[in-house]
């Protein structure tokens, strides 16, 4: 098997600041928009692309993300077709390492149950196959990982990338950081996603207590960035961030899905 | 067989800790002290002594001799119903709140599903002068309409989940999402031995006075520490798991555990979720889950509001699995006759949860000689409606 860079690695190795990461729900708004949706955000230059696997029961998501994953389920989704979905998509993306920068890293976000069910194992060997290089998974607990998860993740060099909160606290935030490849996920504030809009004097000097502790891992910022103005501000204290619940807003909005996606992109880098 | 939680807060496969990060630090806090607190002096002294002059403790155990001849052995009536606030869910409120003020939490949060726990909630929470937040589904607000009013009595807020199936467990979504939404003031008082460790242990032990009560009353009675039957429903467990927790060691004592089969276990109305489901993740633990083969939670039914839940907690999947416990069912109609019976017989209404235990009575054909404890986990007024409508 040839070995090949982790696109998440390469990212943060080529590019140290400003990355831009956007998070949509698979199958929404139409069960067939996912490669769409993938193929336009890699032409508009999203560095990081996150695909959220729909779910029932979206615990850690407000109101936006919860209708997404509802739609999509309505549309059909499930992880069984979105690896068939993804499998077809492969073919305009190039495998990591030809095509240098605008190849965006590719996750999957999604609750722990779906993937269960699928079997860990199947997951990441069909993952593997569909080109994905890392998984959010909110609900898997790091302790509950390392014991049972880690060696079959490792396997199949998927990244599993691990969240840190402003009530996380440094000790814990060291220990996340020693077991973290690729970046860590900083939500920006103590809340389910798309509720916070902004980044206020709170929030910023929790990024920057988080600064001092100068982690070995990159860190995203995440939750409440949905514009240029705070993609800026997020990026000053981190390598980037990432833009969910204000992108599914904007695919809802769009008419024509191509120009809708080029246009969010532009507004925000 | 050890049938409690080990240290890691499994029961055998099942229980765990599976919570988004934002979560931690909350439920660590939990893990770290609720053992501590609920030990000390104090705590106990507290809580025993609003069991007894607030709650009504000790709870009768009651010899019910028309129901007895009528099935022909001996069935004893553990009396929930007859707690403050109509059943079983203030014995863990009050533990729970106790807990939350020493923890130094202002605000209390809650889900409910008939609005007993609700009740109970609301109701500590004016005993303590703590804000009180409580979600209930929008379907289970409009079928439980005493109770609502009962919250907002009491100083509750009612907040409708409008999700999914609009009831317990969307319900217990919206609280998690509260509880990640306020992470430093708020304690979130779970109703049920559900949700992530220690929430399922926490919730058995305040519940375990039920059993607790019950070997003391036998012995007193009969002069046996225990019966051969103990019977009770399970929505998500709570009440089954305090009139289980003294026997589970003690293999002579069977133990029945009744779920809701709604229209029949297998008529895509029902939530037995024992028959129906499989491991999975559900609201923080590892068990039993009704779920679509992609890992989908499924929407239960049942006429029960507590019991309408597609998940179990993690102590009864192991009870289950290892077979301690047998894992039956009743469904819509069988618990309305068992319902009308009890009126009846004996001049007592239960809650329609209750009612399902009862229900098994009928299928149980004890012997003549058989000691039966059916835990009556709460009475049924809340029901009144439903069964006016099913009178006529
Ligand atoms: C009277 C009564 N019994 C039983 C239940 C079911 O809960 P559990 O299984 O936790 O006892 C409820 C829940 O609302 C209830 O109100």
């Amino acid at each position: 098997m040839i070995t090949m860079e982790n696109r998440i690695e390469r990212v943060f190795r080529e590019k140290k600041n400003n990355i831009l990461s956007v998070y949509f729900t698979a199958g929404f708004p139409e069960l067939n928009s996912t490669n769409v949706v993938i193929d336009e955000l890699r032409k508009a230059g999203a560095d990081m692309i996150e695909i959220g696997i729909p779910f029932s029961d979206p615990l850690a998501d407000g109101p936006v993300i919860q209708h997404s994953s509802e739609v999509a389920l309505k549309n059909g989704m499930s992880l069984k077709l979105l690896f068939e979905q993804l499998k077809k998509q492969s073919t305009f993306i190039p495998p990591a390492g030809q095509a240098g920068n605008q190849q965006p890293a590719i996750l999957l976000m999604g609750y722990l149950n779906p993937i269960l069910q699928f079997g860990v194992e199947n997951f990441c060997k069909e993952a593997k196959e569909c080109g994905i290089d890392g998984v959010i998974i909110p609900d898997l607990p790091l302790q509950e990982y390392l014991h049972e998860y880690k060696p079959i993740f490792d396997k199949y060099g998927i990244l599993n990338i691990f969240l840190i909160t402003p009530q996380t606290s440094d000790e814990r935030i060291r220990l996340i950081d020693s077991h973290s490849k690729g970046f860590i996920y900083m939500v920006s504030s103590s809340s389910t996603t798309g509720i916070k809009a902004g980044i206020n004097t709170t929030q910023e000097g929790y990024f920057r207590r988080i600064k001092k502790l100068k982690l070995k891992t990159p860190l995203m910022i995440g939750f409440g960035i949905s514009d240029r103005n705070s993609f800026a501000k997020a990026c000053e204290f981190a390598n980037g961030a990432i833009i969910g619940s204000g992108f599914i807003k904007a695919l809802e909005k769009g008419t024509d899905l191509k120009t809708g996606i080029s246009n969010f992109i532009k507004s925000i880098k | 067989m050890n049938y409690q939680v080990n240290e890691k807060g499994y029961y055998g496969n099942f229980g765990g800790a599976y919570i988004p990060e934002m979560l931690v630090p909350n439920v660590e806090e939990l893990r770290e002290n609720y053992l501590k607190i609920i030990y000390s002096d104090s705590f106990q002294k507290e809580f025993n002594d609003l069991l007894r002059d607030y709650v009504g403790r000790p709870s009768p155990l009651y010899l019910a001799t028309r129901l007895s001849e009528h099935y022909q052995t001996n069935v004893y009536l553990k009396r929930e119903d007859l707690n403050h606030t109509g059943a079983h869910k203030i014995n863990n409120t009050i533990g729970q709140v106790l807990l939350a003020k020493r923890l130094g939490k202002t605000r209390i949060i809650a889900e409910t599903g008939a609005g007993q726990h609700g009740v109970a909630t609301a109701t500590v929470c004016a005993l303590m002068g703590l804000e009180c937040i409580v979600y209930m589904g929008e379907v289970d607000i409009q079928r439980q309409a005493p109770n609502v009013a009962r919250m907002k009595l009491l100083g509750a807020k009612v907040v409708p989940a409008t999700c999914g199936s609009k009831t317990l467990k969307d319900a217990t979504n919206e609280a998690i999402r509260d509880w990640i939404n306020n992470p430093v003031n708020t304690h979130y008082i779970i109703g049920s031995v559900v949700g992530p460790h220690p929430y399922p242990d926490m919730v058995a032990r305040f519940q375990s006075v039920i059993s607790e009560e019950i070997k003391m009353q036998l012995t007193e009675k009969i002069k046996r520490d225990h019966p051969d039957y103990v019977i009770a429903c399970v929505g998500g467990g709570s009440n089954a798991a305090g009139a289980f927790y003294h026997f589970l060691d003690n293999e002579k004592v069977k133990l029945i555990a009744v779920e809701a089969a709604g229209k029949g276990v297998y008529s895509g109305h029902s939530a037995a979720t024992m028959v129906l489901g499989k491991p999975g993740i559900i609201h923080g633990s590892k068990t039993m889950l009704m779920q679509t083969d992609d890992g989908q939670i499924t929407e239960p039914y049942s006429i029960s509001a507590g019991l309408d839940y597609p998940g179990v907690g993690p102590i009864h999947a192991n009870l289950f699995e290892t077979g301690r416990a047998a894992f039956v069912n009743a469904t819509d109609e069988e618990a309305l006759k068992a319902v009308f019976l009890l009126c009846k017989l004996e001049g007592i209404i239960p809650a329609l949860e209750s009612a399902h235990a009862l229900a098994h009575l009928e299928k149980l054909k004890a012997k003549k000689n058989e000691i039966v404890v059916v835990n009556l986990s709460g009475r049924g007024d809340k029901d009144l409606a439903t069964y006016i409508e099913k009178m006529q």
